[in-house]
């Protein structure tokens, strides 16, 4: 089933620009909810091209001690996934054209009902939905339910993966094609091993979704090898998410860490 | 859309339980790990290998004693299968040493595990030391501090104990955190999963390397007993000795099986790890199964005097055998399973894991209230000793209590 987000049209004018996407990441909820919207919005008027929001999870296996640490943050501020869901629904009406990623883990899923969790994104108007836990191999019925509710279901490529791995998920990725410039967890200090140029031809080739390279991405030079290496885009989650950290204590600040951060991160694509 | 699924060559699943609900980048090392799993079960030098160590390293068989004095009133009998006795004090070593044999044949001398009190972490440990493999243990932070004789352990056999210290700081965030070093690690290292849980293949591949604790007993029971047992028993927490035990039992439909969940305080106080009986499915270290987790699917921390048993998740193919019908699920609290402790150590003389005293508290009441002459088969998986220091306060201090009211 093809659904239609707000990636392809934003991609087509990059393109024609000559630019690259940048997608920062943050988890929803962080530190608070307040405090979050205002961070969303000041990424949005920064510049950046899409977002990709986590919910907080208990248990982020894919993550490493940033994110996680953001996801504990968020839960010590009694932030639910009601409130998560509120959230993406006042940051879409401010902003109706940015696409919206959510990156969750499969429980939070699964404890809604897909067809409920899906339709609920649907509503308040997310593109797309990754489940770092659910492989393509298992993501055949979250696929599914997502579709069913227009919304697009996006898979995360390795970078040692078989040719065969890689072509079955640039065929189910929709939207984008999640490329991981390096193994591991989500982290600035681990940086990105090789260039991906190898990677990003071949899933090009498939002629799938965009590739999006993520992990490891914290300074303006990371984004501009990856555009060089083919990629549309570049995500960067945990550098993001520790200019929130490092100003827990000023909200101002933090803002404007953050506005320069995402500046410094956009200009790096054209 | 049927090229999602296909790659594996068992099945992942146990009726609607069980899967590979990992980061996709971990699938090429569960893919050849259930290549050399299959191999290895078909490798004639693999198996007497395996089998050598289990006879003269570890001391199978173990013996099935049947108890002399208990249960104290009814005619029914207990048997207990001697998993204690065996080299390092519980059934855990048996899988251990199969599965790190299965890391040397795919070439991986880095050993990744978990441990809650330990006692996985110590057969991790040992099996190390004796195959000279380099052996890192993620362990809670808490853990860590409450059960300092296993960590000196652990490090006596040449392991490296790191502490995890998010989250809660208990199991499961040591499974997260060898989950994480995994997904860096995996083309070197093998993450030798404790407990029958897990993603695929870990839940078979635990189940087949336990298995010989049910088909002993079989070979026992009906040797000593003359019949197959009426019930067989054992506690659940991942369930790996219960799996171990019942993997043999499951086509004869006339042995009921039993998996005792730890109650805790009870499983209204929300204080237990009763996650078949007070949980509901959901997905957690790589596969769908009963988890306690919150209406949002947050994962709640479980809860039990027997750190073996604290765990919110449990093996896939419990949660099957319990939708199915074919295993019972009960639960036995705290103060059952140290009434259960006191009683094998006052009248046969040999003292219990606390994990097992719940198979046993179970089996005892089972006993003491049928008319019936019933033969009870228990998993006794592992003995006491490491249990000695805890349950001794927890009686002083219920000494305590009783005098100042």
């Amino acid at each position: 089933m093809s659904v239609t987000t707000r990636y392809e049209p934003m991609f087509a004018a990059l393109k024609a620009k000559q630019q690259g996407a940048f997608i920062p990441f943050v988890t929803l909820g962080d530190p608070d909810l307040a405090q979050s919207e205002a961070i969303i919005k000041a990424m949005i008027d920064a510049g950046a091209d899409a977002l990709e929001l986590g919910f907080p999870f208990s248990d982020p296996v894919a993550d490493g001690p940033t994110i996680q640490r953001a996801s504990i943050r968020a839960l010590q501020s009694k932030v639910s996934i009601q409130h998560c869901f509120e959230l993406l629904a006042r940051v879409r009406a401010y902003s109706p054209d940015t696409p919206i990623g959510l990156l969750v883990y499969g429980n939070l899923v699964m404890a809604q009902g897909r067809e409920r969790f899906y339709q609920r994104c649907a509503e308040v108007g997310v593109d797309s939905v990754l489940v770092a836990d659910v492989p393509v191999r298992e993501g055949a019925t979250f696929q599914q339910a997502a579709n069913q509710a227009g919304v697009a279901q996006v898979f995360i490529a390795p970078p040692d993966a078989s040719p065969e791995t890689l072509t079955r998920i640039a065929k189910h990725s929709q939207g984008y094609i999640y490329l991981l410039s390096r193994a591991g967890v989500t982290g600035a200090n681990v940086e990105v091993s090789a260039p991906a140029t190898q990677l990003v031809d071949y899933l090009n080739a498939q002629q799938g979704a965009p590739a999006v390279l993520g992990f490891g991405i914290s300074k303006p030079e990371h984004v501009q090898h990856a555009i060089q290496a083919g990629a549309a885009g570049a995500i960067s989650g945990s550098a993001v998410v520790q200019r929130i950290e490092d100003n827990l204590a000023d909200s101002t600040a933090m803002l404007t860490a953050l506005s320069d951060f995402v500046r410094s991160m956009k200009a790096a694509t054209v | 859309m049927s090229d999602y699924s296909g790659n594996t060559r068992l099945n992942p699943y146990f009726g609607e339980f069980g899967g590979q609900y990992v980061p996709e980048i971990l699938l090429p090392a569960l893919d050849q790990l259930e290549k050399a799993f299959i191999d290895a079960q078909n490798d004639e030098a693999f198996r007497s290998e395996l089998s050598d160590l289990l006879k003269n390293y570890l001391g199978r068989p173990t013996p099935l004693s049947l108890c002399r004095n208990l249960p104290r009133k009814g005619r029914s009998k207990i048997y207990l299968k001697r998993e204690d006795l065996l080299h390092g004090g519980a059934h855990k070593t048996n899988q251990v040493l199969a599965q790190a044999l299965l890391a040397k044949r795919m070439g991986k001398r880095r050993i990744i595990a978990e441990t809650g009190a330990g006692q996985h972490g110590t057969a991790t440990a040992l099996a190390c030391a004796l195959l000279d493999l380099e052996c890192i243990i993620y362990m809670g932070k808490k853990d860590v501090e409450r059960q300092q004789p296993n960590v000196f352990r652990m490090e006596l056999m040449g392991a490296k104990v790191v502490p995890v210290d998010t989250g809660s700081g208990t199991l499961k965030d040591a499974v997260n955190e060898a989950l994480r070093d995994w997904t860096a690690s995996y083309a070197t290292t093998h993450y030798l999963l404790g407990t029958a849980a897990g993603p695929h293949p870990f839940p078979t591949i635990v189940r087949e390397f336990h298995r010989m604790i049910g088909e002993e007993s079989k070979q026992q029971i009906l040797a000593q007993a003359g019949r197959l047992p009426d019930e067989v028993i054992a506690c659940v927490g991942g369930g790996s000795n219960a799996i171990g035990m019942f993997a043999d039992f499951i086509d004869n439909t006339d042995v009921a099986l039993i998996g005792v969940e730890p109650g805790g305080k009870g499983l209204s106080s929300l204080e237990h790890g009763a996650t078949i009986n007070a949980g509901k499915p959901g997905l957690l270290h790589g596969c769908y199964s009963f988890l306690m987790q919150t209406d949002e699917g947050q994962i709640e921390e479980s809860y039990s005097v027997s750190a073996g048993l604290d765990y919110p998740g449990v093996g896939p193919q419990h949660a099957h055998l319990h939708a199915s019908g074919r295993a019972n699920y009960v639960s036995v609290t705290d103060d059952e399973a140290l009434a259960a402790f006191k009683l094998l150590s006052a009248h046969e003389g040999i003292i219990p894991a606390l994990e097992s005293a719940h198979a046993l508290a179970y089996a005892v009441k089972r006993a003491e209230d049928s008319d019936e002459e019933l033969i009870l088969l228990v998993n006794l998986s592992g003995r006491g000793d490491k249990d000695i220091d805890h349950v001794r306060k927890i009686f002083a201090a219920q000494a305590n209590d009783a005098k100042e009211s």
